[in-house]
C-alpha cells in the first residue's frame, strides 16, 4: 500500500503571538514550530498501515525551509521519503492554492491512500484535506477516529457531533482527514533520526509544478488582530491564597448550595 | 449571477438542525444589509413537512431538492447535487452552517466551482459598500477580516452561536416550496454509509451536574489530576476534561465536553488550563457562572468567563480548595 500523509509546520502551542506591523502576518522570530497536532496522528495511522500492509509512506510539506525539519522527524519515525514543496508564503486563506499545489506534486505518483490532518492549529480552515480530494478526483471522508483495510475497499469511522460515529465504506485510491486521538503517536528513535538524514527529500517549487508563485486570492486577507474582548470578565489578583479568597468570597452562594 | 443570497440547511431526525437555523439567520443578516433575497435549500427525499418548517420564515421560496440517493448523506451525491443546484441559480452568496457534514462537502463543492470557501465564519460588517468578513485564527488566539475576491457565488460557513437563531425573521405568508427532483448518476457517488453508533456508553450524565470542574492540557501530566479531584470532591461537583486530556486517556470519553463530547451547563463551571477552543466553548457556554484559571490573560476562554485567575493553575489550586473546604463549613 502506497501512502501518502500530508504534513504542515505550525506554531508551537503555547507560543507567543505577536502581529507583524502591516497585520498580515504573525511574526516569525517570536516562534517555534512544530507538525500540526492531527497530521501527527495521520502519520501514526499510516506508519501502522505501513507495518500491517507493507508498502510505503511518503510524506509531503509546504512552506520555506524550515519545514524540512518537520519532513525530517517525519522521516525519523519511519516514513520512506519526503516530498517539499518550496514556497515563501503557505499561508493564504484560500486553500485551492495550497491543494493545488500538493496535487500537481503528487499526481503522477497514483497513491493508494492519501492521510491529512482535519485541519491545521494555525489557519484552521479544515479545507486542504478535503479540495485535495477533489484535484485528485479521489473519494474522502473526514474528521476519522478509525481506518480498516479490505482488500480494495477502505472503512472509516467519521466523529459526528456529540459522540456519535458514522461508519463509512469506499474504494481506494481514497483520501481520508484524520482526527487527533485516534491512536498514539510515536516517538523518534535514535536509530530513526540517523536513518532519516540519508532518505530521499523531493525539492519542488510551484514554478516546476507550473502552478502560480503565490496564492490565489479569491480570499483576501485585510487584517490579523487580537479578538476585542467583550465580555466584562473581572479578574481576581493579588497571590494565589488572595485570588482564591475573593473568588470564593463572590461565588459562595453557589459553594454552599451545592450538593457534598 | 442572480442577486441573491442561498442558505442551505441541514436537518436530522426530521428537523432542522439548530445551527442551519444561525446561517439562514446570518443569510438574512447579509440579506438586508446589501438588499438581496434570501432563499433557502434542503436536500434529501420526500422533505415535504421539513420544507415546510423552512418556509414560515422570510425567505422568498424554499428550493427543495430531492433524490433517493439524497436520503442518507454521502459528500459525492450531496456535492454532485449542489453543484448543479447552485451553478444554475448562481447566487451572490451561499451560507452553509459549519457543521461536521459541511466540513466534509463544501470545500469540495466551492472547489468543483472554482470558488473560494469562507469556513467557520463569526461575523461580517459592511465598509464602504464592501462586506468584510471575519473569523478566528490559531484556535481562537486571533481573529481575521478577510474579502472575497473575483466572482460568486461566495461560500460562507458560519461558527456555531455567531448569529443567533433567535434573531431569525419570519415571513408574513409561507414562503413558496419549489420541488426539484435531482437525477444523480450512481457510479458518482462513492461512498457508502454504514452504521451509526455512539461509542462511550453514559455512567455519568454531565448535563445534570449542578458544579463542574473541567481540566484541560495545562494540567501537564495525568499525575497532576488528584489536584482537579480534590478541587471538585471540596466542591460536590463532577469533573471534566477538554478532548486533549480525555483523548490521552486520563479521563474517560464519556467526561469530555465540548461539540464532541457532551453539552453541559451547570450552576458553576471551573475552566481550568483550558484554552477555550470553539468546540470547548460551544460545550460550555451556557452554564450559568464561569470561572476561568489560566497562565495566559489572552487565553479565549476569559471570553465566556465570569470570573478570571490569572496564574499558575498549580499554585492556585491548593489555595482555592482550602478556602472553598473553609466556606462549605462555615
Ligand atoms: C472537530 C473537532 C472537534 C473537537 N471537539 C472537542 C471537544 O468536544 N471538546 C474539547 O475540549 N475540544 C475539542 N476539540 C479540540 C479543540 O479544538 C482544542 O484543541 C482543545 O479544546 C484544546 O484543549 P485544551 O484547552 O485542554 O488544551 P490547549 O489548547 O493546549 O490549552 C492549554 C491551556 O492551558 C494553559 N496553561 C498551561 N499551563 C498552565 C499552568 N501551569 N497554569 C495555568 N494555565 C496553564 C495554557 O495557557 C492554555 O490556555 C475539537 C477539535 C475539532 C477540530
Amino acid at each position: 500500500m502506497k501512502i501518502l500523509v500530508c504534513l504542515k509546520q505550525v506554531s508551537a502551542k503555547e507560543s507567543t503571538l505577536r502581529l507583524s506591523e502591516d497585520s498580515l502576518h504573525v511574526r516569525e522570530s517570536d516562534l517555534s514550530f512544530e507538525i500540526n497536532e492531527p497530521d501527527t496522528f495521520a502519520l501514526e495511522e499510516a506508519l501502522r498501515l505501513k507495518e500491517q500492509l507493507g508498502g510505503e509512506v511518503v510524506v509531503v510539506s509546504l512552506g520555506p525551509a524550515r519545514i524540512q525539519t518537520s519532513i525530517r522527524e517525519a522521516l525519523a519515525k519511519g516514513a520512506d521519503r519526503g516530498i517539499h514543496i518550496e514556497t515563501e508564503n503557505a499561508e493564504s486563506v484560500d486553500r485551492t492554492w495550497a491543494a493545488g499545489l500538493i496535487a500537481a506534486a503528487v499526481r503522477e505518483e497514483k497513491f493508494d491512500l492519501v492521510l491529512t490532518g482535519l485541519q491545521s492549529d494555525d489557519l484552521g480552515t479544515g479545507q486542504t484535506g478535503v479540495i485535495l480530494a477533489e484535484f485528485l478526483g479521489l473519494p474522502h471522508a473526514t474528521i476519522i477516529m478509525e481506518i480498516q483495510i479490505e482488500e480494495s475497499r477502505i472503512k472509516a469511522k467519521r466523529e459526528l457531533e456529540g459522540g456519535w460515529f458514522e461508519w463509512v465504506e469506499m474504494p481506494l485510491p481514497a483520501l481520508l482527514t484524520i482526527q487527533s486521538g485516534l491512536n498514539k503517536p510515536r516517538y523518534a528513535s535514535l536509530l530513526g533520526i540517523k536513518k532519516a538524514k540519508s532518505k530521499e527529500m523531493r525539492r519542488v517549487t510551484p514554478v516546476e509544478l507550473g502552478a502560480e508563485v503565490s496564492g490565489t486570492n479569491a480570499l483576501r486577507l485585510r487584517k490579523i488582530y487580537v479578538p476585542v474582548k467583550s465580555k466584562n470578565t473581572e479578574f481576581l489578583d493579588g497571590t494565589p491564597k488572595e485570588a482564591a479568597a475573593k473568588l470564593v468570597e463572590r461565588i459562595r452562594r453557589e459553594i454552599v448550595s451545592s450538593p457534598s | 449571477m442572480t442577486q441573491s443570497i442561498i442558505a442551505i440547511l441541514e436537518h436530522q431526525d426530521g428537523k432542522i438542525a439548530r445551527l442551519s437555523w444561525e446561517a439562514l439567520a446570518a443569510a438574512q443578516k447579509l440579506g438586508a444589509a446589501l438588499n438581496l433575497p434570501v432563499e433557502a435549500m434542503v436536500l434529501g427525499s420526500g422533505l415535504g413537512h421539513l420544507a415546510g418548517q423552512v418556509a414560515a420564515c422570510k425567505v422568498t421560496q424554499v428550493i427543495s431538492l430531492d433524490a433517493p440517493a439524497l436520503e442518507s448523506y454521502t459528500p459525492d451525491a450531496y456535492c454532485l447535487a449542489l453543484h448543479g443546484a447552485v451553478a444554475t441559480r448562481s447566487p451572490s452568496y451561499v451560507f452553509l452552517p459549519h457543521t461536521y457534514q459541511v466540513r466534509e462537502f463544501a470545500p469540495k463543492l466551492a472547489a468543483r466551482m472554482g470558488r473560494a470557501l469562507l469556513s467557520d465564519c463569526t461575523g461580517f460588517r459592511i465598509e464602504s459598500g464592501e462586506v468584510i468578513f471575519s473569523r478566528q485564527l490559531y484556535q481562537g488566539k486571533l481573529s481575521a477580516d478577510l474579502s472575497f475576491e473575483g466572482d460568486g457565488p461566495y461560500f460562507i460557513s458560519v461558527q456555531a452561536g455567531s448569529f443567533p437563531a433567535a434573531q431569525l425573521e419570519r415571513g408574513e405568508n409561507p414562503a413558496p416550496v419549489i420541488e426539484e427532483r435531482v437525477e444523480l448518476p450512481k457510479d458518482q457517488i462513492r461512498t457508502i454509509p454504514l452504521e451509526r453508533v455512539q461509542e462511550a456508553k453514559r455512567t455519568v450524565d454531565l448535563s445534570q451536574a449542578e458544579v463542574i470542574v473541567a481540566v484541560g492540557r495545562g494540567i501537564k501530566e495525568a499525575e497532576n489530576l488528584p489536584l482537579v479531584e480534590k478541587l471538585a470532591a471540596a466542591l460536590g461537583g463532577q469533573i471534566a476534561g477538554s478532548r486533549p486530556i480525555c483523548d490521552s486517556g486520563w479521563l474517560p470519553m464519556e467526561r469530555q465536553v465540548g461539540s464532541s463530547g457532551q453539552t453541559v451547563s451547570p450552576k458553576l463551571y471551573f475552566a481550568i488550563g483550558i484554552s477555550g477552543a470553539i468546540q470547548h466553548l460551544v460545550g460550555m457556554k451556557g452554564s450559568r457562572t464561569i470561572v476561568a484559571i489560566n497562565k495566559d490573560p489572552h487565553a479565549p476562554i476569559f471570553e465566556v468567563a465570569d470570573y478570571g485567575i490569572v496564574a499558575n493553575l498549580f499554585d492556585v489550586l491548593p489555595a482555592l480548595t482550602e478556602e472553598i473546604v473553609k466556606a462549605r463549613q462555615s
